[in-house]
Order: C-alpha cells, then structure tokens, then sequence
C-alpha cells in the first residue's frame, strides 16, 4: 500500500519540512501527496521527485486547513494507505493526532528514524533518550522530526494531481484571522544558518544586534525560551522541546546558557558556534566553537569581521 | 460553566534524565516528580476563567499511579474545586488516557477541557487532540489567548510564523502553549484548604477503558554525545575558523 503525506505549503511552494517527511516517508512506500489550498501549491508538489500522485484538495472547507475537517479527509483516505505522515510542525502536530485518533491508532510523533514498516525511533524528555517503539496499531500516523532527514529536492518529479475527495464540514470551528510575520529572512526549521539570542540579550531592542548578523549571513533568527518568557522574541522564534526543533549546518547561540531544553532544539547542527561571557556556561559543551566574551562587544565585532574578505 | 483540567505527573523539569543501563526506560526512582509545566499553564487558565465568572467548577483529573494525588492536590491548591485520580500502574499512551478523559466528560459534562499541548517525559504532543477527535468537539491547540465569545471560544494559536485565531463551537478542547499565562505559587492557606478537597478514584475498567499500549519500547538509549569543540580569543580567530576550518561561512 501506498504513504500519504499531508504538505505544508504558503501556497504556492511546498515547504522544506514537507520535503524531509517526503525522505522518511519514501522508506516505507510509493509516497503521494495531500495538498489543501492553490492549485499552484499542488503544481509544487508534483514535482518533487519520488512523489506518485499528488491529491489536491481546493474546497472551501480546507481553505485554512482547520484540523476538524483535516483530520476526517485524512480518516477517509485512509482506507487506501499503510501509513499517514506529516511534518512534525505546527499544523501536522495539530491533525496527525485527531486524524489517528478517529483511527482508533495511537500517533507515533516527532520519529527521527525509521527502522522498518513497523518500527521508528523518536526522541523522548527533551532529546535526552532516544526510544526504539514498534506499533502494532493496523496502520500509522505519523509526524516526522524534519531535521532528521535530508529534504527531497523541490524540482526533479512529474506526478499527475488528483482531485481530492470533499468531506462534510462538522462545522465545529470557523477560522478568524492569522498574523503571519513577514520575513525576508528564510524560515526558521529550513534555513542554513541561524543566529539566537537568550537572556543575556537584555531587551526586545538588542535583539536587532543579532539580526544584523543574521542579515550578513542570510540567517534566520532563533531565540531561547528565556528570551521568548522574557518577552525579547515572538514564540514561533523559540528554539527547543517545546518550540522548534533546528539542524542548520551553523547555528550561532549568543547569550545562551544552554539548558537541555534548549539544547533539545539544536544539538544536531552541524556547527555551533557559542557566545557567553560565562565561560562555566553549559552550551560551551556542545559547542564546536566557544567564545567567551561580552555579547554587546563580540556581536558588533562579528558583524564587522564579516564584511571583511 | 464546567472545565475539567486533566494534569499529568512527570519528571520534574530541572530533572537531567538518566536512560536505564538496561535500555528498558529512564531512571524514575528517586526523581523529584511535578505537575507536567504545560498542565501548569491549564490549571491557572482555567482558574482565571473561575476568577472571571465565566467558570462555575473545576475538576482536575490526572491518570496515572496513585502517587499522582500529588499532582491533582497541586492543582487544587492553586485553585481546582475537585479531582478525579484515574489510578493506573502501567504506560499509558495518550489514545489510553483520551479515551479515559472521554469517559469523565461523559460523566461530568464539562463544557470546555483545557490541556497542556505536550508532557514533557514522553513529548507526545497529543492527548488533546485525539480526546477532541473521540468527543466530536473543536480544538484549539498551542493558545496564547482565550476568549469566551458569545457561547463560543475565541482561541488565538502558536503557529509556525505567527498567530491564527480560530472560532470554537463549545463544548471543546484547549491546548496550552507556554504565552497563555504565568503560572501562580499555591499559597500556605490554599494549599491547607486543598487538603480538605475530594479527590475520587476510579480505575479504568471502572470507566469501560482497555489502556492496552499500541507501541511497544524495544529499547532506550542515549542519543550520541556531542564532544566539546575549542575556545576561540577572539571575533576574529572564530571568523577565520568558520571560513577556513569548519567552512560553514
């Protein structure tokens, strides 16, 4: 049997999260794909490569993909598919669990690795163990850790679209707006470089310190949870269990301390580059590159050094 | 209105889990146990609803071990009226404690249950949601806000770049994210007169409840270590490292 993974997009393009569950879910079968939203969004998707069928859904009712009708076009496909997936973000960690809950099968969420059809290791207390689960739920629904597989490329593929099947609105939710911030800067769980800022920031002000750098490099911003408790950063900049879940080949941590919740979010980068004038300050541990210094006069510097050739 | 806040018992926060030489599990005895931190946030969004008068009752409720009345006094101690202990030894996965929770709403009748998004021993991230999926009700999950609205809710959510407010017919459920609110200390006098609240206990054959577990644990292990890399003096010598050695810039 087939995989259906359920596609984030921002309408026209599939994201780079969608493209890591695409890598897991090719483990396990012929991948096809849900689109909800634009006909161009499906257009993107059909050309990822590895992907058999795209299933575009443009009713009205998925317009904002609410999770209550979501989750029942996915319970009703799901008849034909062995396993479900979507990325671990915001919106698959809204659906994946009320699609598998109609089910009647328990999610398995956030997997880092696929063993085989049955069986997937996920991270447990913040990222400190690693469990090895086999399921034996007839069918699985899943939410993949995107830093945990490489992306398919975004071109290369030509599945044929399909309409996808309508569903009855339960009409239990109406959606009323969004404030999406618009960024220049790439996307926080995609972008190659990401420069965060903690506590030692001080104030929403001295974050623009950073995003100076960032602007340098081309890299998104990321923030601790004290920063974001502080009120320094927006949330959805929250690097950690309980925020976003990062892999960039260099992330820069500036005035981080380094709790393991925060280091949950990180510590697969490939490169982490540390700031801290506490030299006993844990994230030195885990960082490749440690520099113990005065973020308010390193920061300046950095951002000068760098214009340097 | 009735709420019903289901709390669960974890691994205190500032606890550095040990994984079991075995490979069966973490080390959990003799670890400081708490109230789940997002559980925390549900607790006081749902007595600041009691504060507001739009809350009538609130029944915490907590599946798990019978140590977990520890957690269910917490949350009447910062201000729940009751509590129900769903006394279970065994895993419990959270499409087992949905349909425990479906069981109490059942029997209870709340209009709204708020629920912390994610425990953070098992980072799950899904009780509310599967108990909205088996009650037939809207969710909102990850709030920052919550706010009655003529006979329905207004939920604003934590999404990835932003914040989407959503329209919920009531009864519902309700996923806390950490901006929702601050959690409160339970006074001396509230944490007394918590002593003196009811706390009932069901087990789950008592609610017509199979908690079978789906997945079972193979195995448990650290994940690999990261080894500490060097200190740089200086801006420049970190610069001339990311471009010459680790190539990165």
């Amino acid at each position: 049997m087939a995989v259906l993974v359920l596609a984030d997009h921002d309408g026209s393009a599939v994201m780079q999260p969608t493209r890591s569950a695409v890598a897991a879910a090719q483990k396990l079968g012929e991948v096809h794909l849900l689109v909800l939203g634009p006909a161009a969004a499906a257009q993107a998707a059909a050309k990822l490569p590895g992907v058999a069928k795209v299933l575009h859904g443009d009713a009205a009712i998925y317009a904002n993909r609410l999770a209550e009708p979501v989750a029942a076009l996915l319970a009703r496909l799901a008849p034909d598919y062995s396993h479900l997936l979507a990325p671990a973000s915001a919106a698959g960690k809204n659906v994946m669990p009320r699609a598998a809950a109609l089910l009647d099968v328990q999610v398995i969420s956030d997997i880092s690795g696929v063993v085989d059809a049955d069986t997937f290791i996920r991270p447990i207390y913040a990222g400190n163990a690693l469990a090895t689960v086999k399921s034996s739920d007839p069918k699985k629904v899943i939410t993949v850790r995107a830093a945990s597989f490489d992306p398919v490329p975004a071109e290369g593929g030509s599945a044929p679209v399909e309409a996808a099947p309508v569903v009855e609105d339960p009409g239990l939710s109406r959606f009323v707006g969004a404030e999406i911030a618009k960024s220049e800067r790439p996307e926080l769980t995609a972008a190659r470089v990401v420069v965060s800022g903690g506590r030692a920031m001080g104030s929403a002000e001295n974050f623009k310190l950073i995003e100076r750098v960032a602007d340098k490099l081309g890299a998104a911003i990321g923030a601790s949870r004290a920063a974001v408790d502080a009120g320094y950063a927006p949330n959805d900049l929250q690097v950690g269990q309980t925020g976003k879940i990062v892999a960039p080949e260099l992330y820069i941590a500036v005035g981080i301390s380094g709790a393991i919740q925060h280091l949950a979010g990180m510590k697969d980068s490939k490169v982490i580059v540390a700031i801290n004038k506490d030299e006993e300050a844990p994230i030195f541990q885990v960082a490749d590159y440690g520099l113990v210094a005065d973020l308010f006069k390193a920061v300046p510097e950095l951002e000068a050094e760098l214009d340097k050739k | 209105m009735k709420l019903l806040v289901p709390v669960k018992r974890v691994v205190d926060y500032n606890v550095k889990v040990r994984v079991k030489a075995d490979g069966t599990g973490v080390e959990t005895a003799n670890v400081k146990m708490s109230m789940n931190p997002f559980d925390e946030i549900a607790v006081e969004e749902a007595v600041r609803l009691k504060e507001k008068g739009i809350a009538t009752e609130i029944v915490a409720v907590s599946a798990g071990p019978a140590a977990a009345q520890e957690q269910i006094r917490t949350a009447l101690a910062m201000g729940a009226d009751r509590g129900i202990l769903v006394e279970h030894d065994g895993v419990l996965e959270p499409l087992a404690v949905a349909k425990i929770l479906k069981a109490i709403v059942e029997k209870e009748g709340p209009q709204l249950v708020i629920l912390g998004k994610q425990a953070i021993d098992d980072d799950m991230n899904a009780t509310g949601q599967m108990l909205a999926a088996l009650l037939g009700w809207p969710q909102g999950t990850f709030a920052s806000r919550v706010e009655p609205a003529d006979g329905a809710l207004k939920v604003t959510r934590e999404v990835d770049g932003g914040l989407e407010t959503v329209q919920l017919r009531l009864p519902a459920i309700v996923t806390t994210d950490l901006r929702l609110n601050e959690p409160r200390y339970a006074s001396l006098p509230n944490i007394m007169k918590a002593r003196k609240k009811p706390i009932e206990t069901v087990k789950p054959a008592d609610l017509g409840v199979d908690v079978t577990p789906r997945l079972s644990v193979l195995k448990v292990e650290e994940p690999p270590k990261r080894q500490a890399g060097k200190k740089v003096a200086s801006v420049q010598e970190l610069v001339e490292k990311l471009r010459n050695e680790a190539k990165v810039i």
